[in-house]
């Protein structure tokens, strides 16, 4: 029995303690935000903040995350409030969207570490993640976006 | 983070090592030895109970330079701060970078994607609890450095982690993540030296007087 | 919460979710699913009891017309009995997309042209995928499909017409209530207004009555200069679902009791099971059963993780049949043998053969493009659940009616007891559309022997060997130049397979032997070549090969506008002053082609080594000129640094759309250009994964500009049109940084370093 944290809520999963994450995820607790790409931590669709830092959820045995907190693109928001959220609305940023969880949960974890992301810092925070659509020039802008949002909303 | 007690890779230790006397090999040598490659290394240390020469130090550590050299070494040893990958040390997709620490960074730290342990499969991410590069601060570059240098670099505490030549050792025979170069995983090529094979060249480098090829 | 849309678009796709998805504790409710029995086309239709009351306005729309123009068809006013819109008693209005959402971007266009006339409040619009059914199909294909970057031009007028129809039922039904002329109302934003006597109705107040009302025969729509919506930028209803992990893909559908099977399908196309060990299989906790399938061998398991274990543990002996000798570098090398004799004339302009002996100088060169795979994000699969009298299929599809016959005959019912609830796609690009419905059948084949529902899931590996390429091509040129400069006679030799041969499609895509997807973008090429020749060789390849996104246009953009460069260097042109010169006769082409080059600067200086280059592509109706810069490193690393698009495809529909997939068909180019190709060695598909196919990633992508013409024409595609010119440019600007001819894709550093590559 595996025990750890989604979203700020314990489960409990009886899988073998080999499964990555990301089928946990799927399968096993039916959130299905969180996607499967190439499964070998190529594409970054599965992407997952694991006690706040990206992990890609299809490489990451699940008893990496025992006791641990687990952050899926659902409980990025409660309400698409985040400011990524706000951003990748405003810029109409995917179009077909599979990759996005993936793209914004990579972008969370930049703004976290840095309040004005520049061009080159955007490059080196999303090589990971593969958008066969092309959206990488709106997730650019987007991430720039949401950092003035964030940079709003933070008290001066 | 130290899974068994063993050193902490990237961490300096506390030791410094006596300067290693510099002594200087002919380039003919160097060349022979070098172009003979993995059936050298066994008859440099053919004479177990005297002390090995400068030669036979210098040639020793030719062998050890192959086994730095190797993909599996000097993948995680770039000349820039991208890590490299396969057999051929390409640059590692993604745009992977090493950081500060030399663990990456942001959303791209090595532990996003490597786990403790190799996962089974061709290409599969391989793993170790302390997967990274050497810091931003000490990069310990392998790739593109010439013998000689290479070896007068490792032997520098200054450049080599705050290692004493026993330190050095210590940390070629017992870390974790030097170790995984021997432990691969699916469809990664090995070290031309195991090893023991590394530990013993190793030896007869430190124990002739870590002498360096020019 | 920025705008009530929002959260109304999230609610939307909630609701449109299949029973039992979301959390653990739901999921251990052993509760039956609650839309287990299929909801019956015409009762859909009929009573919008998907929908619950309300008005459902079946109304007239345009019959599914033979091929042709889109909008010429269309205009016919020919009716039929419709269901496109759904008003209920809380004002939503939900537009029922008889098109598949894959990004891009007719969750919203649709809407918008049905909104254009109709006149809701916006912010209530919701958008939901139709069933499957004739009343659906495509008004010029004839079935119910996505492709060709015909959405938008083919609806175009039958969504504004629904929007006119239920407009003027809902005025009626206010007219009737309040007895006074319908000539007398008005409305706005969803609200019948009667200014004379100050009363007002919103929609969904009227609903009821209007949907007791009949439908007129015929509405006028609008004027251009009259529109409120078209033409305006305006963001997806998609959006926010796919933000927050709401939105529904194929594989997110999961429904109680369902299995999860992986298959093992042959190392070489056309393979066969000869022999079978499952031992070390049937160990794994959660496998539940192996059985053989036409395609291979299915490993039904609780998930997808113990299905893939399993998998890995098969022991599969193949017969690998009659295609266990291709080679691709051999087959490259026999289609450039075939391109040196003349093959089936497609297209011939005065006489190529004489000119060619008159001109002052002659040029020859050969291009080469490689098998590709459309390698969508979201992998194939498909959930099927089997019944004894029904068979309901939840997939991403681009191919509702196709699958919909092969299902059913796949499944031993008739075409009525199959429904298909199509989700959201994560990627199409026309793998999707796939004539022989292989994920679907294969699927149906595996619900079979699974005896509960079941779903199939292809892993990356599965997805990038699974065939269905786009084919790999040989293009031979020979060029007359005058004394003057100019290209006065041009043969172009194709060779490569019919992506159309043995699909259905074969009497409306295959004429006298000539497969229009092979030869267009260069049967057709709008410049003023008096002395024209195309011909072509289908060879037959045991290798499925598709529609991938710009089709036959992904190799003869990149031929036919790379050998333009060549030639306009040979008679010392300029290449945009060349193309301005040849296009004389092409309006719309020329002012395009102006516009990039003008918002690129064309002619200035740009920093030392990078080279600009510049290409033209007419595909799906659509104009488009794009200007690429670039340099190349010392290693041959290509850098891409900036693309200038121009388009002109009519009248725009939601200029952010366009935008975005020109942006996305440049990125798609790009990759094709830079870095993928799928080759095969003894008979096997040498890649697997992003490792060996990469995809350019968000450091590689360049800046790109796109300008829309200004037009008054008719829509025309879009979703294509971007990815053909930039592999052309991207080649004439890596010749204008470094001498060195591009003539093979995807460009590789070894050609370009030193003295390797074919110089002019």
């Amino acid at each position: 029995m595996t025990s750890f944290f989604v979203n700020g809520k314990r489960v409990e999963v009886d899988v073998d303690p080999s499964t990555p994450l990301l089928w946990v995820l799927r399968d096993s607790l039916g959130m299905t935000g969180t996607k499967f790409g190439c499964g070998m931590a190529l594409c970054g669709a599965c992407t997952v903040h694991l006690e706040g830092k990206a992990i890609r959820s299809c490489v990451a045995p699940v008893s990496r995350v025992d006791g641990k907190h687990v952050t899926t693109i659902e409980g990025l928001s409660e309400n698409l409030t985040h400011p990524l959220q706000k951003a990748w609305i405003e810029m109409d940023v995917p179009q077909c969207g599979y990759c996005q969880s993936g793209q914004i949960m990579s972008a969370a974890v930049l703004l976290a570490a840095t309040l004005k992301p520049t061009d080159t810092e955007i490059d080196e925070a999303m090589g990971g993640n593969i958008c066969r659509c092309g959206t990488y020039p709106r997730i650019r802008k987007a991430i720039h976006r949401a950092a003035e949002l964030a940079g709003e909303r933070r008290p001066k | 983070m130290t899974a068994n007690g063993r050193l902490e890779h990237p961490k300096p230790t506390q030791g410094r090592g006596k300067p290693a006397p510099l002594l200087l090999a002919s380039g003919l040598i160097v060349a022979v030895l070098i172009a003979l490659g993995a059936s050298v290394w066994a008859g440099t240390g053919a004479k177990p109970d005297a002390k090995p020469d400068a030669e036979a130090s210098r040639a020793a550590f030719l062998q050890v330079y192959r086994v730095l050299t190797s993909p599996r070494c000097q993948n995680c040893h770039p000349a820039g701060d991208a890590p490299l990958q396969g057999d051929d040390s390409h640059v590692h997709i993604q745009n992977v970078k090493r950081g500060p620490d030399g663990h990456g960074l942001y959303g791209m730290r090595c532990d996003t994607c490597h786990q403790a342990a190799n996962l089974p499969g061709v290409h599969m991410p391989p793993g170790n609890p302390k997967w990274s590069l050497p810091p931003a601060k000490m990069k310990m570059v392998f790739v593109g450095r010439p013998a000689g240098e290479l070896c007068r670099q490792i032997k520098d505490p200054k450049q080599n982690g705050g290692r004493s030549l026993e330190a050095l050792m210590d940390h070629i025979a017992n870390d974790d993540l030097v170790g995984w170069g021997w432990n691969p995983g699916d469809g990664r090529t090995l070290p031309p030296l195991t090893r023991a094979e590394t530990v013993a060249q190793l030896k007869i480098w430190i124990d002739g007087g870590a002498a360096c090829p020019k | 919460m920025s705008a009530p849309f929002i959260s109304g678009t999230t609610a939307i796709f909630e609701k449109a979710k299949t029973g039992g998805r979301s959390n653990a504790a739901e999921r251990s409710d052993p509760v039956e699913r609650k839309n287990a029995v299929i909801v019956g086309r015409r009762a859909f239709l009929q009573t919008g009891a998907a929908l619950g009351g309300g008005l459902l306005v079946s109304m007239y729309v345009p019959l599914a017309a033979k091929a042709g123009n889109a909008l010429a068809a269309a205009e016919k006013n020919e009716f039929a009995v419709n269901a496109f819109v759904h008003i209920g008693s809380d004002d939503i209005v939900t537009v029922i997309a008889a098109h598949s959402e894959m990004g891009q971007g007719i969750y919203t266009s649709l809407p918008m042209l049905l909104n254009e006339e109709l006149e809701a409040n916006w912010a209530k619009v919701r958008v939901e995928a139709a069933p499957v059914d004739a009343v659906y199909n495509h008004p010029v294909y004839g079935m119910q499909m996505t492709g060709g970057s015909t959405t938008s031009p083919s609806e175009w007028v039958r969504y504004r017409k629904m929007g006119a129809l239920a407009r003027t039922m809902l005025v009626q039904a206010a007219a009737q209530r309040w007895n006074v002329a319908a000539s007398e109302c008005t409305v706005e934003k969803g609200v019948v207004f009667h200014d004379a006597s100050h009363r007002r109705a919103s929609y969904g107040s009227l609903a009821e009555a209007a949907s007791k009302l009949t439908a007129p025969a015929d509405v006028p729509l609008k004027g251009a200069k009259d529109f409120t919506l078209i033409g305006k930028p305006t963001l997806r209803l998609d959006t926010p679902s796919k933000v927050n992990g709401t939105a529904e893909f194929g594989l997110d559908v999961h429904l109680p009791g369902m299995l999860t099977a992986v298959v093992a399908r042959p190392p070489v196309f056309g393979g066969k099971v000869v022999k079978v060990d499952a031992s070390e299989t049937l160990k794994i906790s959660g496998v539940k059963a192996v059985e053989q399938v036409p395609s291979g061998v299915a490993v039904i398991a609780e998930g997808f993780w113990p299905a893939k274990l399993g998998r890995d543990k098969l022991n599969v002996e193949w017969d690998l049949g009659a295609n266990a000798n291709l080679s691709s570098e051999q087959m490259f090398r026999e289609f450039a043998e075939t391109a040196m004799k003349p093959g089936l004339v497609a297209r011939k302009v005065g006489d190529a053969a004489a000119a060619l002996g008159s001109a002052a100088k002659t040029l020859t060169a050969e291009y080469d493009v490689p098998y590709l795979a459309h390698c969508m994000m979201e992998p194939l699969n498909c959930v099927v659940d089997l019944r004894a009298d029904s068979c309901e299929i939840w997939t991403g599809t681009q191919f509702q009616t196709g699958d919909c016959a092969a299902a059913a005959k796949t499944a031993g019912l008739p075409f009525n007891k199959v429904q298909i609830h199509t989700t959201l796609l994560g990627g199409g690009f026309g793998r999707r559309a796939n004539p022989a419905s292989d994920f679907v059948v294969e699927a149906v084949e595996v619900a079979k022997v699974a005896k509960a529902p079941v779903k199939v899931v292809w892993t990356r590996e599965d997805d990038l060997k699974g065939g269905w390429y786009r084919p790999m091509w040989h293009d031979r040129f020979v060029a007359g130049i005058d004394a003057g400069g100019n290209p006065v006679a041009w043969t172009h030799t194709i060779v490569g397979q019919s992506i159309f041969e043995g699909t259905g499609f074969a009497s409306f895509g295959i004429k006298d032997g000539i497969d229009a997807a092979s030869v267009e973008g260069a049967a057709d090429i709008l410049y003023g070549i008096p002395n024209l020749q195309v011909d072509l060789h289908t060879p037959k390849i045991g290798v499925p090969v598709q529609w991938w996104r710009s089709v036959g246009h992904s190799h003869t953009g990149f031929s036919v506008e790379a050998f333009l460069d060549e030639v306009a260097f040979a008679g010392g042109k300029d290449p945009y002053e060349l193309r301005r010169t040849l296009l004389a006769g092409q309006p719309r082409m020329l002012a395009t082609l102006e516009l990039a080059a003008q918002k690129a600067n064309w002619g200035s200086k740009l920093p030392a080594g990078v080279g600009r280059g510049i290409a033209t592509h007419f595909s799906f109706d659509s104009y488009v000129a794009q200007v690429v810069e670039a340099s190349v490193g010392k290693d041959g690393a290509v850098r891409v640094h900036r693309v200038v698009c121009a388009l002109d495809c009519g009248l725009v529909i939601n200029p952010d759309t366009v935008v975005a997939q020109m942006e996305g068909g440049i990125i798609f180019g790009l990759t094709a250009a830079l870095k993928s190709e799928i080759t095969l060695k003894d008979g096997r598909v040498e890649q697997s994964n992003f490792y060996d196919y990469p995809m350019l990633r968000i450091y590689e992508s360049p800046v790109i500009e796109v300008h829309i013409v200004r037009s008054a024409a008719s829509p025309t595609g879009v979703g294509e049109p971007g990815v053909p010119p930039v592999a052309p440019a991207l080649a004439n600007a890596i010749f204008a940084a470094t001498g060195k001819r591009v003539r093979r894709l995807p460009i590789r550093a070894s050609d370009l370093v030193g003295d390797a590559g074919a110089k002019s």
